[in-house]
């Protein structure tokens, strides 16, 4: 199993072979509350490090879900549309929204490892 | 303290009620009508074959199942509506009875023209005060509400840059705190929205708004900046004038989102600001009962490049009178884009807004932009005392705080909300804007008096002392415990909503027992 990596969105990634997936993490979770709607991507889309990926409501506020990097979404996570509260309940396992194939390794090297993400949560509030 | 039950489930005389279609007492009716006469019947095979499922119920049950319905709302005139970013102030009765003259409210928009002339003259008192006030070219008056409005100004604007060669601009850049119809305003019009991050002030990053206005690969992709003055931190943003200065050196416009004019009306004129287009919500800042998706009203002011563009149908003077150009490409609706509504617009909101204008005069609109932006200053300045203001004051007409003042108390933003309503209080906008965390935003208005503020000042500095106690989580999270219903399951309601009663399955006469589907 590899590492994840985070975003400043709180959205983490993690990476097999050339394939990342997607979810946004405990403490976006804990912030938005309970989720009552998840829009995912469909396979095939074209998206970009930072650009609209999936959307995400919860009972306070709807969010844009932006990728970590640049590639096309090989799947959505179909189970979560209908059981939105997955992403409660396991944010940064069953709950992950989508899998992307990287256009360009490299951007991981910009993402932040989890000691680092703790801290920038950590100084947030 | 115990609630103590009753047998019939009221308390005392709040009385309980239940849907209309489960009063059912089949075959009770109002009003006996004699048998139909036999006719032929002429309507193919389109017959009714089954019952229509109407509950029948006598006339008396009719009112009061209204009557008790109407006794649980809670409006602006039974008590303080602190709502933030809806402008809930008092409707003086003086305007209702102006909308109410036969010759405003029994009038048909196909009526002849020679037959609406006061009508018509009303419909340019109005704008003639909304060019007066901001000091723009032009007023488009047939939106429809606030969005409707934002709607108008920017198929204006789109329309301006098609009509100079600048079609290819796609792009419109929204600040971070922007309200929600925005940036769903510029998407409808097929732009694309980028976000301009807002500085530690709450105010727009000017520094960062240039530098999205610099041309990409040689091109110049922006069509507009759409940015609310006072913004939704309740902050006036000052650097406007320098925004206009970038915007219009980029060939853009400078769309102004007019939610919170009440705010500045009569103290500073629109287009000195450089703004080229900006809807008033009439129903806000020249008072009409509104909410609950009630009527509003969404003028639109426009700079003279974009004049040429306002829709129809728009009243024009013709000779001694008036007159109403209906159609686009012809006299002063030659470049018009077309029409975005059937008529002239929400007719019976300009005369409540004429109303309140004449009756305020320019020194009283004057003088209620400043109190308003006194109150809220008045609650950010008492509720700082135990509360945690967003932003370093002072504040335009709304104060908005964040939650650190909650922070290891367990109890949250939506738990103060909740236990204001055993206040006797409407709670405040809450967790908007989204910018501050577990953000409490409030507008007292003009309306309020010491008295209302110092009562709702009181009760939630005591709210915030027993949260911060310690002792009184449990209190919280039960709360409300004095209102009607007690705390309401969000999740399931947003997650498995029943939008429709249906009847007991095999039942189509609606009676018997009161089971509710979800509607999947």
């Amino acid at each position: 199993m590899s590492e994840m990596r985070f975003t400043k969105d709180h959205e983490w990634i993690k990476i097999e072979g050339n394939i990342g997936t997607v979810g946004i993490t405990q403490f976006a979770q804990s912030q938005l509350g309970d989720i009552v709607f998840v829009e995912v991507p469909a396979a095939g889309k074209a998206v970009k490090a930072g650009g609209d990926a999936a959307v995400v409501e919860s009972v306070k506020a709807a969010s844009e879900v932006y990728s970590p990097v640049s590639g096309t979404v090989k799947e959505g996570n179909a189970a979560l549309p209908d059981a939105p509260e997955t992403v409660n309940q396991d944010p940064q396992g069953k709950g992950w929204f989508f899998k992307i194939e990287l256009a360009d390794p490299k951007e991981l090297d910009g993402l932040m490892d989890q000691a680092a993400y703790e801290k920038y949560c950590a100084d947030l509030h | 303290m115990t609630m103590p039950t009753t047998a019939s489930g009221n308390r005392g005389l709040q009385l309980e009620q239940g849907l209309i279609f489960e009063l059912n007492t089949p075959g009770m009716t109002a009003v006996d009508l004699p048998p139909a006469p036999k006719v032929a019947e002429r309507l193919g095979g389109l017959k009714n074959t089954k019952a229509i499922g109407l509950p029948g119920l006598s006339e008396p049950d009719v009112v009061r199942h209204y009557t008790r319905l109407s006794q649980k709302n809670y409006s602006i005139d039974s008590g303080f509506y602190p709502l933030g970013s809806c402008t809930m102030k008092h409707n003086p009765r003086l305007n209702e009875k102006m909308a109410r003259l036969p010759g405003f409210a029994d009038i048909h928009p196909f009526q002849p023209l020679s037959t609406v002339q006061g009508a018509l003259e009303l419909i340019d008192t109005c704008a003639q005060w909304l060019k007066e006030l901001t000091g723009m070219t032009a007023v488009a008056m047939s939106p429809a509400a606030g969005a409707h409005g934002e709607l108008c100004g920017l198929m204006c604007i789109k329309s301006a840059h098609e009509a100079n060669g600048q079609g290819h601009r796609k792009i419109v850049l929204v600040p971070e705190s922007a309200h929600g119809t925005n940036p769903a305003t510029a998407a409808l019009c097929g732009y694309t929205v980028e976000a301009i991050p807002a500085n530690a002030e709450g105010r727009v990053d000017v520094a960062a708004l240039k530098a999205h206005l610099r041309p990409q690969d040689g091109k110049m992709e922006i069509a507009a900046v759409m940015i609310t003055n006072p913004n939704t931190c309740g902050l006036f943003e000052r650097d406007c004038i320098a925004i206009a200065e970038a915007v219009h050196a980029a060939g853009a416009y400078f769309y102004m989102d007019g939610a919170n004019y009440n705010a500045i009306v009569a103290r500073l004129r629109i287009a000195d600001l450089g703004v080229d287009a900006m809807h008033i919500n009439l129903h806000k800042t020249f008072s009409t009962p509104h909410g609950g998706g009630g009527p509003g009203a969404g003028p639109t002011v426009l700079s003279a490049k974009l004049a040429p563009f306002a829709p129809v149908p728009m009243v024009v003077t013709a000779g001694s009178g008036f007159d109403v150009e209906e159609h686009a490409g012809h006299g002063e609706a030659r470049q018009s884009y077309g029409r975005m509504k059937g008529y002239h617009g929400q007719f019976g909101v300009f005369v409540r807004a004429v109303a309140y204008m004449m009756a305020m005069g320019v020194d009283g609109l004057k003088q209620a932009s400043g109190d308003a932006v006194l109150n809220a200053n008045y609650l950010l300045a008492r509720l700082s005392a135990e509360l945690t203001p967003a932003f370093d004051g002072p504040c335009m007409h709304e104060a908005v705080f964040d939650d650190r003042f909650l922070k290891g108390t367990g109890v949250s933003t939506l738990d103060i909300a909740k236990a204001l309503i055993d206040e006797g209080v409407h709670p405040p906008t809450m967790y908007f804007p989204l910018v501050v965390h577990g953000a409490l935003l409030m507008e007292p208005t003009e309306t309020e008096s010491k008295a209302t503020l110092d009562q709702f000042v009181n009760s939630l500095l005591s709210l915030a002392r027993k949260a911060k106690s310690g002792t009184a989580e449990a209190m919280f999270k039960a709360s409300p415990q004095l209102a009607p219903r007690r705390r309401l399951d969000e999740t399931k309601a947003a997650r498995k909503p029943v939008l429709r009663w249906l009847p007991p399955a095999g039942n189509h006469e609606g009676n018997g027992d009161t089971k509710r589907e979800a509607a999947e």
